[in-house]
C-alpha cells in the first residue's frame, strides 16, 4: 500500500470536486479518497499491485485537470 | 479529445477574450455600420467557441454521472442556437466563462491565506552523508535518522533534534511568536522554522506531512474543506437541485411547448451562487485563523464555537504561564547578604519553588553566594544546615515552628499578606531569626484579563475557572480577571462533570486548556479549545487550536467564528434571493436568458467579495511575507 497525494492546479467548481472524486475512486486498487477543493489536491490510499500514480494523475488528467506534482509513500 | 480538452482548459481564458471580441464586433456592426449578417456571423462563431469548453466539461462530468451546471448551461445554449436565437447563446456562455474566470481569480484571494503558509514548507535540504560532504536534495528524500546541516538565515526542513552546533530560532511558522528562541544541542526544532544565526546540524526524526508544520498545513486544508452543517445542507440540496431543474425544464418545453421558456428556465435555475457561497465563507474564516495562529478544524467547529456561551478555562498553563516567579519579598536585616544566601540554599535544590529564587535573585545582580554547610531535607518542611558559625533554616512555617524560630508581630503580619494573596510562602532563619519572606506564584499570562474581557464583549455570556490548585491561590486569581465562577481543588475527571453539568444546564460549553492532563475536558466539551505550543495531543483532540497561548488570539478565534457564521448565513440569503427573484423576474417577463445568466454571475461575484471580508480582518500577527524574505 501507498498514499498519493497528487498536486492539482487550483479548482474552481465544486462539480470538478464530484467528478474527480468519482473518476479516482472507480479505478481499481484505490482507496480512502479525498479530493481538498481548496488546496486543489487529491488524497488516496493505493494498492501497487493494481495501479499507480501515474495511473491516477493520467485519469485526472484526462477529465481536462492540470497534475502539477505527485508524491508517493510507502505505507506498511 | 484528452488533448483537446487540457488545450481547452488551458487556454479558456484567451478563448473567453476571443468571445468577447466578437460579441463587440457584432453589436458594432449591427447597430452602426448596420451589417446584419456579419452580427449574426460574429454571433454565431461567438456561440460556438464558447460552447466548446462549456460542453466538454458538461460531458466529461456526466460520463461519472454527474449532472453539472456545465450542463444545463450546454442544452440552454445548444436550444438558443437552434432556434436561431445566436445573441443569446453567444451572451449566455460568453457571461458564464467570464464568470468562471472572475470566480478563479476571487477564489484564489479567499484561498491566500493558506496559500502563503504552504509556501513556506520547506522544499530543499542539506543532506550530510557519512564522510561528511554534503549534498542539496529534495525534503522527500529524507528519511528519519538523515542529518541535515542549517546554515545561518536557513530554514530547517525536517523535524528532529540538534545534534551539533546551537542558534537562535524563529518559530514564527509553528507558534505564530517571531521572538526567536536560543536552542542547543539534544533541543527539538520543527521544519519551517528559520534559524537567525548559528549552524546547526539536526538528526531528522520526522520529514514532511509528518512534521509538525506539515500536520498544520494538512490540518488547515483539511479544514477549508471540511463544511459547516448548514454548507453540507446546501451541498446535498445542489445534487438533487441541478438535475430537478433539468427536469423542471423539460416539463415546462412538455406542457407549454414553448421551447425558448424551457432554455431560460435551464439558465435561471443555476444553482451558481447557491454551491459557492457557504464553503467561501468558511475558506475565508478559517484562512484568517490560520494566518493569526488559531486552526480551526473545519465548518463544524467555526459553526459550534460561535454558538458557545459558557468558557470553562484551566488555570494553570492556560490562565497562568504555569512557570514559578517571585512575587514579593519582606527582608530583615542585610538584603544583599540574606538573597545570596537564600540563593545558595536553593541552587541545591530543583523545586520549581527554588528555581523561580534563584532567578530572581540573580535578575537582582547578586551573584556571589556564599559558602555554606551541608543541607538535610526535612520532608513536607524544607532545607536546613548546621555548622560551627551558623544554623540556617530555608522552608515554610512548619518548618521555623519546629525549630523554635522567633517570628515577631511584623513578621507574622507579612507571611499572612502573602498568604492571603494565594502566594506558596518561603522562609529563611539563620540562628533562629527570621530573615527572610518570599512570596512565590504562577505567572498570569499578560493579555488574560483583555482577551476575556473582549470575549465578554463579544457576547459570552459565563466565564468559568476551573483548577486543581487551592481555593485561596484560585480566588487570587479570579478577582484580578472577569471570571464568573471558581470552582477550586478538583481533579481532572472533576473538571469533565462541571464540562457536563454545564451542558445539561442547556449551555453551550468550549473548554480551554493545555491539553496536557485535560484531554478528557476537551474532548467532552461543545468545543475543545487547545491552548499551548502545539502538541500532538491537542492537535488530535481539541478542535481549535492557538497555536500561541495568547488570549487575544482566543478572543480573535471567538468574533471570527461568529463573523464567518454570520457571513455563510448573509451568503445563502443572496443565494436564495437572487433565484426567487429571478424567477419572479420570469413569471413578470423582464428577465431573458442572457440578462438571467447576467444577474447570476454577479450573485456569485457579491457572495465572494462578501466573504472576502473575513480575509481582511486583523492579521498582522505572522507576517509570512517577511518570514519569506528572511528565508529566501
Amino acid at each position: 500500500m501507498a498514499k498519493v497525494i497528487l498536486q492539482l492546479g487550483a479548482l474552481t467548481c465544486p462539480s470538478c470536486m464530484t467528478k474527480i472524486q468519482k473518476a479516482v475512486e472507480n479505478q481499481d486498487g484505490v482507496s480512502n479518497v479525498k479530493v481538498l477543493f481548496n488546496a486543489g489536491k487529491v488524497r488516496a490510499d493505493i494498492d501497487e499491485s493494481k495501479t499507480s500514480a501515474d495511473k491516477l494523475s493520467a485519469v485526472i488528467t484526462d477529465l481536462g485537470y492540470e497534475v502539477l506534482k505527485t508524491k508517493v509513500k510507502e505505507i506498511a | 479529445m484528452i488533448k483537446l480538452n487540457i488545450w481547452i482548459s488551458k487556454h479558456q481564458n484567451k478563448m473567453t477574450a476571443a468571445i468577447a471580441v466578437l460579441i463587440a464586433l457584432s453589436l458594432v456592426s449591427d447597430y452602426l455600420i448596420k451589417a446584419p449578417i456579419v452580427a449574426t456571423g460574429a454571433m454565431i462563431i461567438a456561440s460556438i467557441i464558447g460552447a466548446i469548453p462549456v460542453a466538454l466539461h458538461a460531458i466529461s462530468a456526466l460520463k461519472n454521472k454527474v449532472i453539472s451546471i456545465e450542463l444545463l448551461v450546454t442544452i440552454a445554449v445548444i436550444g438558443a442556437f437552434i432556434i436561431g436565437e445566436y445573441e443569446e447563446s453567444a451572451v449566455v456562455t460568453f457571461l458564464f466563462l467570464f464568470g468562471n474566470f472572475l470566480e478563479q481569480k476571487t477564489l484564489e484571494k479567499t484561498r491566500s491565506s493558506v496559500k502563503s503558509l504552504t509556501k513556506m514548507a520547506p522544499t530543499t535540504a542539506e543532506l550530510v552523508n557519512e564522510d561528511g560532504t554534503t549534498e542539496t536534495v529534495d525534503v522527500d528524500d529524507l528519511d528519519e535518522g538523515d542529518r541535515v546541516l542549517v546554515k545561518p538565515g536557513g530554514q530547517i526542513p525536517v523535524d528532529g533534534k540538534i545534534i551539533s552546533g546551537t542558534g537562535y530560532m524563529n518559530e514564527a511558522s509553528i507558534t505564530g511568536e517571531s521572538t526567536p528562541v536560543k536552542k542547543g544541542i539534544g533541543d527539538k526544532v520543527f521544519a519551517g522554522s528559520l534559524t537567525d544565526n548559528g549552524t546547526i546540524t539536526v538528526e531528522t526524526t520526522s520529514v514532511g506531512e509528518d512534521t509538525t508544520f506539515g500536520k498544520i498545513i494538512e490540518l488547515v486544508e483539511e479544514a477549508q474543506d471540511s463544511q459547516s452543517p448548514a454548507a453540507r445542507f446546501i451541498d446535498k440540496f445542489a445534487t438533487y437541485y441541478t438535475p430537478a431543474v433539468l427536469v423542471i425544464g423539460i416539463l415546462v418545453w412538455a406542457i407549454t411547448r414553448d421551447f425558448p421558456l424551457a432554455i431560460t428556465v435551464l439558465v435561471l435555475g443555476c444553482p451558481g451562487a447557491l454551491v459557492i457561497g457557504a464553503p467561501v465563507s468558511n475558506v475565508a474564516g478559517i484562512g484568517n485563523g490560520a494566518k493569526n495562529g488559531i486552526l480551526m478544524k473545519g465548518g463544524n467547529a467555526v459553526n459550534s464555537f460561535s454558538h458557545v456561551d459558557t468558557l470553562v478555562l484551566d488555570k494553570t498553563g492556560t490562565l497562568t504561564t504555569g512557570k514559578m516567579s517571585v512575587t514579593d519579598v519582606d527582608n530583615f536585616g542585610d538584603k544583599t547578604e540574606n538573597l545570596a544566601m537564600l540563593s545558595a540554599v536553593e541552587k541545591t535544590s530543583d523545586h520549581p519553588l527554588g528555581q523561580a529564587i534563584v532567578k530572581y535573585v540573580a535578575d537582582q545582580n547578586i551573584t556571589e553566594t556564599p559558602a555554606l554547610p551541608e543541607l538535610d531535607t526535612v520532608k513536607g518542611q524544607g532545607l536546613m544546615g548546621q555548622n560551627d558559625d551558623f544554623k540556617i533554616l530555608v522552608g515554610n512555617e512548619r518548618l521555623m515552628k519546629a525549630n523554635n524560630v522567633k517570628i515577631s508581630a511584623e513578621q507574622k503580619a507579612a507571611i499572612n499578606k502573602r498568604m492571603n494573596d494565594g502566594d506558596s510562602v518561603v522562609l529563611m532563619a539563620v540562628d533562629q531569626e527570621l530573615r527572610l519572606v518570599v512570596g512565590v506564584n504562577d505567572q498570569l499570562r499578560s493579555d488574560a484579563r483583555e482577551g476575556l474581557q473582549a470575549l465578554k464583549d463579544a457576547g459570552l455570556k459565563r466565564i468559568v475557572m476551573l483548577t486543581g490548585d487551592n481555593k485561596v491561590a484560585a480566588q487570587r486569581v479570579a478577582d484580578r480577571l472577569p471570571i464568573d465562577e471558581v470552582h477550586a481543588e478538583l481533579l481532572p475527571e472533576d473538571k469533565v462533570t462541571y464540562v457536563k453539568k454545564f451542558q445539561e444546564q442547556g449551555s453551550t460549553v468550549a473548554f480551554v486548556g493545555d491539553g496536557i492532563n485535560d484531554s478528557p475536558s476537551l474532548a467532552t466539551a461543545d468545543i475543545g479549545i487547545g491552548m499551548g505550543t502545539g502538541t500532538d495531543v491537542a492537535i488530535e483532540t481539541a478542535d481549535i487550536i492557538l497555536v500561541k497561548s495568547s488570549f487575544d488570539a482566543l478572543a480573535h478565534a471567538y468574533v471570527l467564528a461568529k463573523k464567518t457564521v454570520a457571513n455563510t448565513k448573509e451568503n445563502i440569503i443572496i443565494a436564495v434571493g437572487t433565484v426567487a427573484l429571478l424567477l419572479l423576474g420570469l413569471i413578470v417577463g423582464v428577465i431573458h436568458m442572457g440578462s438571467g445568466m447576467f444577474v447570476h454571475e454577479i450573485s456569485i461575484l457579491v457572495v465572494i467579495f462578501n466573504a472576502m471580508r473575513l480575509i481582511g480582518n486583523k492579521s498582522q500577527k505572522l507576517d509570512t511575507d517577511q518570514v519569506l524574505k528572511t528565508a529566501n
